[in-house]
């Protein structure tokens, strides 16, 4: 972090000779590209309402780690969004009804739950408005240390697993006619989501965060020709944004969340009217 | 069943040998006692209604379905030793909008390089040789979801091509292929085995074709019907009453 801190101060960036903006704009490069690689994958599988129930899941845990007075409700967050992926998984492969319709039902069960244990006993719900609306400039040294754990984690698992994710996300006929099963490959996709979720709820917040899940990929598959370019513009979309919103928000005191979402859902507007007719 | 004339002792002559296969799902039976014999080099097509268990029985041969009864496989100068199997799976078109080109699709198979980060020259020499067993190197660089089902068929097939597999199992290869394509893919079947000494099992809808390009015919629903000739099968009464009472082609 002082390295980190040395850098900074070396920029003549008036918003860096703040700690916490430090800290913010250190977690928001972390995070850039650890949304943009897994918002390919989010997009190309047709999980993006998957991605937000995980949202939703994983204020459910936060208030059931509040209840049980955990100290760090986020752990609970993680553990419950990760049954709760799993749990859908199972039901899915088992049911006969479509995915949204599955995805509805966990993911209004999920906010019922979390809102009526948030509220037992007449308590208030104030104290939950962060993880609504998420607050990066909050973050915590400790917590980028995290986030760079989990981004070392997710390359690799993207390094190993990508091929077979891409193959049954496009085609699940040829993957498995290839010897390649879905479910494991998938499971760890979906646990993997889980856990960015949740570590970027207090953040970035709920109702905002599926749009760092989706529109990097979106936007990318408005201009891309091929996978490389669709990882690549993916993750320099998410970071083009990162830097952006943070840098708008700080300048207009606004929520640093919103305004990289709608950074993002500009570059969307952008990518889309300059997309190639076909 | 038996094809050929080789009667009921297979010896090498014999590729692919099925023996009183059943397989219920359940407490549905969706095939019983079938037999089958398949000789090498030979065009074998499974033909059938709808739900008569013909992709199922694909799907024993390769595995991925459990049966009762047996399977076996013999290879000219590999006794004992199992086939290779290529299989081109029954195929719904690709999302249009999915940024994946042929070349990022033969690399997710073939390569454990991620194909996120890039085809490397290599794998490019390599998915050209491919594609060339099908007349396809052209198609390299499109995106899958822009292929039409004929050149959709033929970049599968040449994924089914590598390794050169001993027995090429295609499912419904002709659904969503044009007139023109159908021919084209078919003549590019027959030329392929014949010069990699391949014998091909597919399924099909398309009678048209079954007497200018198969050896043989079996006709399945739930269980075997009649087998034969091209012109055996299409011309028997089991034929006309399958496929008229199901309401089906013909």
């Amino acid at each position: 972090m002082e390295l980190w801190y040395a850098i900074c101060n070396l920029l003549p960036i008036e918003m860096l000779q703040w700690d916490f903006m430090k800290n913010a704009f250190l977690a928001v490069l972390l995070m850039a590209p650890l949304f943009g690689l897994t918002s390919t994958m989010i997009v190309t599988g047709k999980m993006s309402f998957f991605s937000d129930a995980l949202g939703h899941s994983a204020f459910t845990g936060i208030a059931i780690g509040c209840i049980c007075g955990i100290a760090a409700p986020t752990w609970a967050a993680v553990l419950f969004s990760v049954l709760f992926s799993l749990l859908f998984s199972y039901v899915r492969s088992r049911s006969n009804q479509a995915a949204d319709t599955l995805i509805g039902v966990f993911s209004s069960t999920a906010v019922a739950l979390g809102i009526f244990i948030a509220t037992l006993g007449g308590g208030s719900f104030t104290k939950y408005n962060k993880y609504l609306i998420g607050d990066i400039l909050s973050v915590t040294p400790t917590e980028i240390g995290l986030l760079g754990l989990v981004l070392v984690f997710v390359t690799v698992f993207w390094i190993c697993y990508s091929n077979r994710l891409t193959l049954t996300s496009i085609h699940p006929q040829l993957a498995s006619s290839r010897g390649i099963s879905a479910g494991l490959t998938q499971t760890v996709f979906t646990v993997a989501i889980a856990v960015i979720v949740t570590l970027a709820i207090s953040w970035i917040g709920l109702l905002i965060l599926n749009s760092l899940l989706v529109l990097p990929g979106a936007s990318s598959r408005n201009v891309s020709k091929n996978l490389r370019q669709y990882s690549l513009f993916s993750v320099l979309f998410a970071l083009l944004a990162g830097v952006a919103g943070l840098s708008v928000s700080y300048y207009l005191g606004t929520s640093a969340g919103a305004a990289i979402s709608l950074v993002l859902a500009l570059i969307f507007a952008v990518s889309f009217s300059t997309r190639k007719h076909r | 069943m038996n094809f050929g004339s080789h009667g009921g002792s297979c010896g090498h002559s014999c590729c692919l040998r099925i023996q009183n296969l059943s397989v219920a799902i359940g407490s549905d039976t969706i095939l019983k006692d079938i037999d089958l014999h398949m000789h090498c080099g030979e065009l074998v097509a499974l033909i059938g209604p709808n739900g008569a268990g013909k992709s199922t029985l694909l799907k024993a041969i390769l595995g991925q379905q459990e049966y009762d009864g047996i399977i076996s496989f013999s290879v000219p100068g590999q006794r004992a030793r199992k086939a290779k199997i290529g299989y081109v799976p029954q195929s719904p078109a690709f999302d249009p909008g999915d940024p994946v080109t042929v070349a990022d699709l033969f690399a997710c198979c073939m390569s454990k390089r991620p194909a996120f980060l890039g085809v490397s020259k290599t794998m490019r020499q390599k998915v050209l040789v491919c594609l060339e067993r099908v007349h396809g190197e052209d198609l390299i660089d499109k995106r899958v979801g822009t292929l039409s089902g004929g050149e959709l068929q033929r970049v599968l097939l040449a994924l089914a091509l590598e390794p050169i597999p001993n027995i090429l199992i295609l499912d419904e290869p002709l659904s969503g292929v044009d007139v023109e394509g159908i021919e084209t893919l078919m003549d590019m079947l027959d030329e392929i085995r014949h010069s990699y000494d391949l014998s091909i099992l597919m399924t099909t809808h398309d009678f048209g074709i079954l007497p200018r390009y198969a050896d043989q015919v079996a006709l399945i629903d739930r269980g075997l019907i009649t087998q034969g000739t091209p012109v055996e099968v299409l011309g028997s009464e089991a034929f006309r009453t399958v496929f008229n009472r199901k309401g089906g082609i013909l």
